[in-house]
Parts: C-alpha cells; structure tokens; sequence
C-alpha cells in the first residue's frame, strides 16, 4: 500500500500535514505523540518583527467549529529560523512548512528570504490572508492582482517551493489561483479561516476581542471541499487541501477533489491526538476502499 | 499532557448551580494542585477547562458551576458513563515559595483549584489560613472540606449569610499576620485586590478562554511583565510580580 505522496519533488510519508496556527512549532506536541508519524508540519505563521496579536477573548465556540482571533502571535522570523526551526528539525525528520504572512509586499519579501535561506526548511507557505497596510487593509488574496504581486515578490527571494494560501472570502477562488499561477506559485494551499462573528448577547457584545475572527472546523469542510475542487479545476498547481478535516474519510474527500496533500486544523484543539489518530486511521480505511495508491485517488471526482 | 476516558463515579449537586463531578481513571499526570483538565462534551466544538479539587491514584474530582452551553450538558450526565479528558494540564501552585505560613484567599468557585494546594501545604508542615468568599450562604462550597485539612477557615458574604458581611479583603483586615506567601484564585477584581493589599509576594490563578488547553494554538495569550504567556501552559498560576491587571 501506497500513503507516500509528492509536492514539488518533496516526499510527504503520507498526506496528513497539521495546519498552521494550530500546531505551535511543533515542540509542545512532540511530547504528546511521536510527531514523525506526520507527512509534514506547518507552522505558524510568522512575521518580520515579533507580534502579540489580538487582545483576549480570542476564541469563541460554534456550532460545529470555532472562530479564532489570534492574530498572528508569533516571536518574528529571527527567532523563528535561529530557535524554532532547529529545535523541531532535531526531534523530526518529516517536511517542514514555514508559514509567512506579511502586512506589505516588503515584508512578506523579507520573511521569505529569511525562510528560504534555512537549511531546515523545505517548503514555504505564504498566507495571503493578511490585510494590505498600503491597500486600504484589504486582503491580499482577496485581490487576483494584488496575490499575484505577493506570488511574484517571494518567488524572487525563495529557493524553496512557494505554496500561497488562498483565502476562501472571495467570489471567484478560481480566478485568483490562476493569477498566483501565472505569477510562478509552486503550489496552492486552500482554505485559510472564513470571517465569522459570535455574539455574547448577554454582554451585547462581539465575544471575541476583535469583534471579527476566523471561523473554522468541521461545519467548513463542504466549503473548503468545493473550493479545492474549483480550483484543481482551474489549474495545475499541487494542492495542499484544507478546512473542516477531522478524520480519514476527510482526508479521501479532500484528496478525491484535488488536493495532493490535506491540512488538519481546528480538530487539533479538540482532540490533540487528531493527527496521529489520522495517520494510523487512513490505510484501515484505503484497505476497506480498495484504495492500493492514494495518489490514484487525487482529483479523481 | 495525557489524554484518556474515564468513567463518572459521582455526578451531583452541591450548591446552587454548583456540581461536584468525580471520575476514575488514570491520574498519573497530575502533579500539583492548580493544573486542570480539559473535558470534552458531546454537543460541543471545543473542550471545557476546569481545576482539579483533588485526586488520588485512580480517581479526579472536579466542581464546576453550570453557566453555559457545556457545563449545562455536563451536569446531565449519569453516573457510569464514559468522559474523555486531557489531564496535567498547567503549571499548578508552587508550594515551595512558601516557607511557613501561607494565606489562601478564594473567591467563589475558586475554592475548588485552591483545594489541593492546601493539602499538600499542610502535607509538608506549613501554617495555612482560607479564606473563602462567597455572594451568599447557598454558594457555600468545600468550608468543611477545608476544616478537615486542618486549615483556618474564614469566610466572607456578600450579604453576611455566613461568616463577615463584606469581601475576602475585609477578612484580610481581621487577620493577624505572619504569612510569608498568598496564594489566589478567583474572580479578576478580586484577585487584584486581594494583590493590591497584601505586600507580601504571591501567586495567582487566571482564566481565559481557551482553544486547545495544552499551549498549541495561543489562543489563550495574556500581557506579562515577562513578555506575553499562554494561560493554559506557561500558567494558569503566574506570580503577583508578573500580572499586568
Ligand atoms: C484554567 C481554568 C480553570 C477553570 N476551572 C474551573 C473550575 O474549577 N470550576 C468552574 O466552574 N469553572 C472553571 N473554569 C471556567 C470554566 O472553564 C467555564 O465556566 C466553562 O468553560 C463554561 O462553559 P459553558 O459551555 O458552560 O459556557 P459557555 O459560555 O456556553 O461557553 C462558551 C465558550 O466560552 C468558554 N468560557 C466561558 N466562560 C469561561 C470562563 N470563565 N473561563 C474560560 N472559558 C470560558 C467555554 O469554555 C466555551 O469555549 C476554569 C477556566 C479555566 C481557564
Ligand atoms: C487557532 C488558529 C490559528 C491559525 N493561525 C494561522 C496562521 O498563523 N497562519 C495561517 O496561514 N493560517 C492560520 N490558521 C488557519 C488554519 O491553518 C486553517 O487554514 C483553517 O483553520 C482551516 O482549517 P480547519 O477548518 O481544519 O481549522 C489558524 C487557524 C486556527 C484555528
Ligand atoms: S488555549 Fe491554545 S495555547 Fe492556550
């Protein structure tokens, strides 16, 4: 049986990557499971300078998922490149994403040659989510034109493989994929969070700090699914799948609509272990599909 | 952090909106009192956080008010059925900062995290007093629980239906002194007051809420003198010192 799959010429043991923003940097969870059992990790996502990010509450629960207002905490790309990544690359022996987000197309350019220039590193994941400080604080992948530009700026600076994160609040995900396409993107990965908003309406107020924030998990996958499809569609690009996955069967879903490689996120924080129990869950279930390689099933919908 | 299923012994009421929940199973992970656990419940997206009262090697109880979504759930389970938890999570109290007479202060169902502390304060010899504080004498949790330790017990309503008429500080002013080390958990303005008052160093319990429990996601990050902290995993106990209110 066949699990292995392939980005770009890089070997993932199998397709099963903990998304970023939900996994740390990987050090934490290497005391809850022996993490070299994942086909990749990104982490989270980092920026040029050290950021706190929103205020508390961050977090607000849903029906069947969960909105997050983090904000991009993170201890900036220094730390990142001379402490984070080392310590992980000494404990695993997977693919390693660095997940980057920018507030300028100088930032984003900056973090990614920062990255890229790390031995330890193998693929680099641009989040494209971010709101544009020059554009009116739009985000960038909300705009073919603008993503595009981002695309070709860290292509420039990377001698790694550069997947973009497309953001699923747009109208027309096609049209912006194929723009990052054309912009020399290795890879795509999709989804990133949906903007949400809970109520507490006791307080009369938004529960989160923030007001707005990242919804997530299980409720998103039909979403996060139809996406994916549209744009392995549209092009030709190796997709990193995710939004909503908590079990195998996500997973075959997720690769029956394109995705060569799927992203667990939000189950992470419901059940630690989602990853690990993913991995030794998905031949079981290629065996009762009579599924010999998981690469045969890629975009086979 | 472990994960593991664990079964209810007991499920019941202890006061007004308050339940007192003890499971078996593994405990091997819990080291001090002040780690919690996280509990998962069916019909929820995320686990919920709650202390630890106190365990021994093969059983935990929690007591928990029942103030939402969850925690209304929770107080309908029967016992004999199965809960999934993740344990040892969080720092805990340092009972070492104390060297011989410590003063606990605790504020509603703050009495429940304080609660082993308190035992292995006594375990190791040292002098505690409790002080408890409650808005009125139906939310009265844990006093004989306390007696029984061995500590001092005090307590404070807020409409003088048991012990003072008045706020845990107003216990404070009544006491004698020679603590070397508090210890508080509570609601915010409470523990902030209780930090105001007393010079003497401290430790204090947070809350916030979480996404994973277990220092994965910093959903839980607070402001610092020491830079921003997860609550969930570089606390939920943080020295006095360190607390930006
Ligand atoms: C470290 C820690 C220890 C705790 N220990 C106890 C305890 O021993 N006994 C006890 O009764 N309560 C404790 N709490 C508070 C308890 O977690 C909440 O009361 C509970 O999560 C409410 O859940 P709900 O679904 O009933 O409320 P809802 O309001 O429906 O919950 C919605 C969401 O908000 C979160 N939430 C709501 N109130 C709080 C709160 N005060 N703190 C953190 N998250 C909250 C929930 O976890 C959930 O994700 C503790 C909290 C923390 C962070
Ligand atoms: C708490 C949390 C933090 C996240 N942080 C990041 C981040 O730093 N960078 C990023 O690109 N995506 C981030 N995401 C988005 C996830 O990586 C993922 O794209 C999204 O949550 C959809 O997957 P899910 O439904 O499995 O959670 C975060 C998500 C969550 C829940
Ligand atoms: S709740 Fe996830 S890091 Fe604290």
């Amino acid at each position: 049986m066949v699990t292995s799959v392939n980005l770009c010429g890089i070997e993932l043991r199998n397709p099963v990557v903990p998304a970023s923003g939900t996994f740390g940097f990987g050090l934490e969870a290497s005391s809850f499971y022996d993490i070299n059992c994942l086909g990749g990790i990104s982490l989270k996502g980092t920026t040029l300078e050290a950021r706190f990010g929103n205020e508390c509450p961050r977090i607000a629960e849903c029906p069947d998922g969960m909105i997050n207002s983090v904000g991009l905490q993170n201890p900036g790309v220094k730390v990142l490149v001379e402490e984070k990544i080392p310590a992980l690359r000494k404990i695993y022996g997977g693919v390693v994403i660095a997940n980057v987000s920018g507030f300028s197309i100088e930032e984003y350019e900056k973090c990614c040659s920062a990255v890229s220039a790390s031995p330890d590193v193998d693929i680099i994941e641009v989040n494209v989510s971010c709101p544009n400080v020059h554009g009116g604080g739009l985000a960038f992948g909300t705009d073919a034109a603008t993503a595009a530009q981002v695309t070709r700026a860290v292509k420039r600076v990377s001698t790694k493989p550069v997947f973009i994160k497309l953001s699923p609040n747009v109208t027309d995900i096609a049209a912006i994929a194929r723009a990052c396409e054309e912009a020399g993107a290795d890879g795509l990965t999709l989804i990133n969070t949906i903007l949400g908003m809970r109520i507490d309406i006791r307080r009369r107020k938004p529960v989160v700090a923030n007001r707005y924030g990242g919804f997530s998990g299980r409720a998103v996958l039909p979403v996060a699914l139809r996406m994916v499809n549209q744009v392995h569609n549209a092009c030709s690009l190796p997709i990193m799948g995710c939004g909503g996955v908590s079990c195998a069967s996500d997973v075959v879903e997720m690769m029956m609509a394109g995705a060569t490689a799927v992203q667990v996120g939000a189950e992470n924080l419901r059940n630690p272990m989602a990853c690990r129990d993913i991995v030794n869950e998905l031949p079981l279930l290629m065996e009762e599909l009579h599924i010999e390689n998981i690469n045969e099933i890629i975009g086979i919908v | 952090m472990r994960q593991g299923d664990y079964t209810i012994l007991e499920n019941s009421r202890i006061a007004s909106r308050i339940w007192r929940m003890t499971l078996s199973g593994d405990t091997e992970g819990i080291l001090r009192g002040g780690q919690f656990v996280d509990v998962e419940v069916d019909g929820c997206f995320l686990r919920r956080p709650f202390a630890v009262t106190d365990w021994t090697k093969d059983t935990l109880s929690l007591i928990y008010k029942v103030v939402g979504q969850g925690t209304e759930i929770m107080s309908q389970w029967r016992e004999g059925s199965s809960v999934n938890l993740l344990t040892g999570l969080g720092n805990g109290f340092d009972t070492s900062l104390c060297r011989k007479k410590a003063l606990v202060v605790c504020g509603g169902i703050g009495a429940s995290p304080a609660f082993h502390l308190v035992k292995e304060l006594i375990e190791e010899g040292k002098e505690v007093t409790v002080v408890l504080g409650y808005n009125n004498a139906s939310e009265l949790i844990l006093f004989d629980e306390y007696r029984k330790l061995g500590a001092g017990v005090r307590v404070a309503t807020m409409d003088g239906s048991v012990g003072i008429k008045g706020l845990v500080t107003d216990v404070i002013d009544t006491l004698d002194g020679g603590y070397d080390f508090f210890y508080t958990c509570g609601p915010k303005v409470m523990m902030e007051a209780v930090c105001r008052k007393l010079d003497i160093s401290g430790q204090v319990s947070l809350e916030e809420r979480m996404g994973c429990g277990c220092g994965i996601c910093f959903g839980c990050t607070c402001h610092t003198a020491d830079g921003p902290k997860r609550v969930c995993f570089d606390g939920p106990v943080f020295k006095k010192e360190d607390v930006i209110w």
